[in-house]
C-alpha cells in the first residue's frame, strides 16, 4: 500500500536502522507510514493483523524493545535504533517458544486471528512478571481481544507456559 | 493510511514553541500519538506538519520536592504506573494511570498528550483537578502556571495558546491526613463517567475537592457538591453524599450518547461519588 503512492519530489525520507527479529535492517520510510503497513507490506511479515485499527483490540501487537505497542497506530520511523519482535521471530531455529507450544497444547486459539498479538503480549507480560496471578494476567492482557475462545484457554495456555518457563530459568 | 505530513524534530521547548507559532494550525505537537494519530486516521484532523517533541530532554522526569511531585509532560502512563514516587506519594494517581486504556496505549501515550488532547472520555484530568494540580506551560519567552481546574475549556479544547507547550504537571503531595480516590465506570473502550474526590480527614472532612469527568465535554470541579461535605463530620458528610452526588451529576453537563443517557450518567456520577468517598476513607 505504501509503495503504491506517488512520491512527491519533496517527500521526506527518514532512514530507519533497527533490529527486526534479531537481524539488523536499514530501510527508509516517509513520516506518515505506519509500522503495521511497513512490517506487513514492505517486510512481508503478515503475522500482525490490522483488525480494529484504533489500538483497542491488540491484533496488531508488536514488541518494541520488549514492550507491546499497537503497530496500527505507531509511525514506522519510531522504531529507529530499537529492536522489534514479531510473531515470526519468536521461534528459535525452528523450535517453538514455550508460549507457542502452550497455545497449541492447551487450545489457546481457534481462528488464530488474535493469536500473534496474544502471544506477543503474553511474552511481554512474562518478561515483566514471570509468575503473574490470574488478576495480573487479566489486567495486562485486557487490551487483547478474542472473539472465539472466551479467553479461558488463553489464560490456561499462558499460565502453563509461565510455569514451564519458570522451571527452565 | 495516513495522509502525508512533514516531520519536525526540535530539540528544545523554545524550538517547539517557535515552530507552533510559525506554522499555526497547520502544525501539531506529536508525542505518543495515541489520540492524535487516531483522529488523523479517521480524517477528523489534518496537519501539514507534526512536531515530534520526544527529542526535547528533561520533560519525562518525575521529581519529588518538599511539597509536590512534578511530572514531566512526556512521562508515559507506563512510567507513571510504575513510578515508586507516585506509589508512595500519590497512590490514587498511580492507580488511575495503571488503568488508562490498555497496556499498549500506556506504553507510548503521555500524560501531557492526554491532557492537551482533551478528549472528554479520559481519566487523568479529573483526578488532577481534585488533587489541585498546576500545569506548567512555556512559550518562547515566558512560562506560566494554569490550575488544572482552569485548563479544560471544552471537548478537545484547552487553555493553551497556539504556541504554548505543556512541560510539567505539579501535584501537591497530600498531607498525612489527606485522602483521595478516583473511580471510573465504562463498558466501552473509553470511560463513560469518572469521579474524583480529595479531602483532609482530621476530625471532620475539610479541604474537599470533587471533580467529575467523561460524562460531559470537559472535566469540572464541582464546588456546589464540595459545599455539602466541607467542614462536616465524617458521618454527616456521608449522609450528604446522595445530595452531593445529585449536584455533581447535574454539574457534569452530561449528554445522551452511546455511553448512556444523560439521566443514566448523572445517576452513575452519584454512585461513584459515594463509592469514591468510601474508597478514600479506607
Amino acid at each position: 500500500m505504501a509503495r503504491a503512492m506517488t512520491r512527491h519530489s519533496e517527500a521526506q525520507s527518514i532512514p530507519v536502522s533497527f533490529t527486526l527479529n534479531g537481524r539488523l535492517h536499514e530501510i527508509e520510510v516517509e513520516p506518515h507510514e505506519l509500522l503495521l503497513d511497513v512490517v506487513r507490506d514492505q517486510l512481508g511479515l503478515t503475522g500482525a493483523k490490522r483488525s480494529c485499527d484504533v489500538e483497542v483490540c491488540g491484533a496488531c501487537t508488536l514488541l518494541v524493545d520488549g514492550r507491546p505497542v499497537s503497530a496500527c497506530t505507531t509511525l514506522a520511523f519510531e522504531v529507529r535504533g530499537r529492536s522489534v519482535l514479531t510473531i515470526e521471530g519468536l521461534a528459535e531455529d525452528g523450535k517453538l517458544h514455550p508460549l507457542q507450544q502452550a497455545f497449541i497444547e492447551h487450545g489457546g486459539f481457534q481462528c488464530g486471528f488474535c493469536t500473534p498479538g496474544m502471544i506477543l503480549a503474553a511474552k511481554a507480560l512474562l518478561d515483566e512478571n514471570p509468575n503473574p496471578s490470574e488478576a495480573e494476567l487479566k489486567h495486562f492482557m485486557h487490551g487483547n481481544i478474542c472473539r472465539c475462545t472466551g479467553y479461558k484457554k488463553i489464560i490456561e495456555s499462558i499460565m502453563a507456559a509461565a510455569k514451564k518457563m519458570r522451571v527452565k530459568a | 493510511m495516513l495522509r502525508r505530513f512533514r516531520l519536525e524534530e526540535p530539540q528544545s521547548v523554545a524550538e517547539v514553541s517557535e515552530l507552533l507559532g510559525r506554522f499555526g494550525e497547520s502544525a501539531k505537537v506529536y508525542a505518543g500519538g495515541t489520540e492524535l494519530l487516531l483522529a488523523m486516521k479517521e480524517g477528523l484532523v489534518q496537519y501539514e506538519r507534526l512536531v515530534n517533541v520526544k527529542n526535547v530532554t528533561g520533560l519525562n522526569e518525575i521529581t519529588v520536592t518538599d511539597g509536590s511531585v512534578t511530572i514531566g509532560a512526556l512521562c508515559t502512563h507506563h512510567q507513571l504506573e510504575t513510578s515508586a514516587a507516585l506509589t508512595e506519594k500519590l497512590p490514587a494517581l498511580k492507580k488511575l494511570e495503571q488503568n488508562v486504556a490498555n497496556v499498549r496505549v500506556r506504553q507510548v501515550g503521555t500524560i501531557g498528550g492526554n491532557l492537551c488532547f482533551a478528549e472528554p472520555h479520559a481519566d487523568p484530568g479529573t483526578l488532577l483537578i481534585a488533587l489541585g494540580a498546576k500545569l506548567i506551560t512555556e512559550k518562547s519567552s515566558s512560562k506560566r502556571e494554569i490550575a488544572a481546574e482552569d485548563f479544560f475549556v471544552d471537548a478537545y479544547e484547552t487553555a493553551l495558546e497556539a504556541d504554548e507547550v505543556l512541560t510539567k504537571i505539579q501535584v501537591p503531595v497530600p498531607s498525612a491526613n489527606g485522602r483521595s480516590a478516583y473511580l471510573k465506570f465504562g463498558y466501552l473502550e473509553r470511560p463513560s463517567v469518572g469521579v474524583a474526590i480529595a479531602f483532609n480527614l482530621n476530625g471532620g472532612v475539610t479541604g474537599v475537592k470533587v471533580a467529575v469527568g467523561c460524562a460531559g465535554p470537559a472535566p469540572r470541579r464541582v464546588a456546589a457538591a464540595e459545599a455539602l461535605i466541607e467542614g462536616k463530620s465524617k458521618d454527616e458528610a456521608e449522609r450528604n453524599l446522595a445530595q452531593a452526588g445529585a449536584v455533581a451529576g447535574r454539574a457534569a453537563q452530561a449528554i445522551s450518547d452511546l455511553h448512556g443517557s444523560q439521566e443514566y450518567k448523572e445517576h452513575i456520577v452519584g454512585v461513584l461519588l459515594k463509592r469514591a468517598f468510601q474508597r478514600a476513607l479506607s
